[in-house]
């Protein structure tokens, strides 16, 4: 099985892309896409060293929701701090501790981090430990830090990374 | 109705890229200018996208899904330029208002 | 109600636009002319999937598309030659 199939999401993926792609649903074009997303796999397996497990559907799933909502929310933050003008702005940099040690999990982070309201990932550490955050305002750096950890770190710990 | 929705929709996207490329132009450091394109012009452009689908859906038999494929790739896209971005600025040391993390490594 | 809403958003994409470009004229680092760059692109697609409804075709989508691909790839080639010196390593 898992030389057969080394990366059963992917494959999901890959097909569901080549659907779109085309934007027609044809029993041909399901047939070719799933091909695809059978092959393709295999010529790149070089790039996913790692096996994707997810482990806790229904917390991937509030994640996501919980994602949906602050991108919304953080753009129109972000749109009100601007119509407010620069002179009102206090940004700081921040530093993150991690708690996640997979390359995915930091990659997946620090993508939820920029975003979501008024934070840019701007610099990891060379050894994984800690994110440097860029934000564009913010008085208190502790609480924004203690933020990040609650609502988009342990999430992501619990879905790809705890042992159970 | 779908009229009325989709005005909204185009609308709420010229909006938001329009404020993302004036806080581009209008923020003082690169650190906070950054912050502009990378959310409200992703997030107007989605609009767009999604309305774009929506009257394509609409007018023509059938559904037409591919533009989520470009908002999709926007999304994932945005926040990795942003951090090569920050990334880069760090590492030139470029001028900023906020005081630069102390262990800055950037060399790497 | 349509025809009244699109020429709006075609005159707020295209002051987006100029505004994008005046950064990237004016600079003053390389990462802001980076930036602006990248925002050209976003704004670009914006552009042309207004004209695509505006015009009532899709054929515009795929051109959409690639730009989407080329200003990413663009932008992260540009980062990582201003990080090493170097594109490919």
């Amino acid at each position: 099985m898992r030389r057969l199939l080394p990366h059963p999401l992917l494959t999901v993926s890959l097909a569901l892309l080549w659907l779109l792609l085309v934007n027609q649903l044809s029993a041909g074009h399901i047939v070719l896409g799933a091909l695809l997303g059978w092959l393709i796999p295999f010529a790149t397996s070089r790039f996913w060293p790692e096996q994707i497990r997810v482990r806790h559907p229904l917390t991937l799933l509030r994640f996501l929701i919980v994602f949906v909502i602050d991108i919304v929310r953080g753009s129109f933050h972000v749109a009100y701090l601007i119509l407010l003008g620069p002179a009102r702005l206090r940004p700081v940099f921040v530093a993150v501790p991690l708690a996640l040690r997979s390359d995915l999990a930091i990659s997946l982070l620090a993508n939820t981090i920029s975003l979501t309201p008024g934070t840019v990932s701007a610099h990891l550490s060379a050894d994984k430990r800690t994110l440097i955050v860029h934000t564009l305002d913010t008085d208190d750096a502790a609480a924004l830090v203690a933020e990040i950890k609650q609502r988009y770190e342990t999430p992501l710990k619990k879905i790809f990374e705890q042992e159970d | 109705m779908i009229d009325i929705l989709l005005s909204v929709l185009i609308l709420t996207g010229a909006i938001f890229t329009f404020i993302g490329s004036l806080g581009l132009a209008r923020l003082r450091d690169f650190y906070t200018r950054l912050h502009g394109p990378t959310k409200a012009t992703t997030l107007g452009v989605g609009c767009l996208l999604i309305a774009s689908a929506l009257y394509f859906s609409v007018r023509e038999e059938g559904v037409s899904l591919h533009e989520v494929l470009v908002t999709l790739f926007l999304f994932i896209t945005a926040p990795v330029s942003a951090h090569l971005l920050a990334k880069a600025a760090l590492h030139l040391k470029v001028r900023s208002l906020a005081a630069t993390p102390p262990d800055n490594d950037a060399a790497d | 109600m349509l025809s009244t809403v699109i020429p709006i958003a075609f005159a707020l994409v295209s002051l987006a636009f100029l505004l994008s470009f005046w950064r990237l004229l004016r600079g003053p680092d390389a990462p802001d002319r980076i930036l602006a760059l990248d925002t050209l692109y976003v704004n670009t697609i914006a552009l042309l999937v207004l004209l695509g409804i505006h015009l009532g075709s899709a054929i515009y989508f795929e051109a959409a598309l690639l730009i989407a691909m080329m200003g990413f790839v663009g932008t992260v080639a540009l980062c990582k030659y201003l990080l090493r010196g170097d594109i490919i390593e």
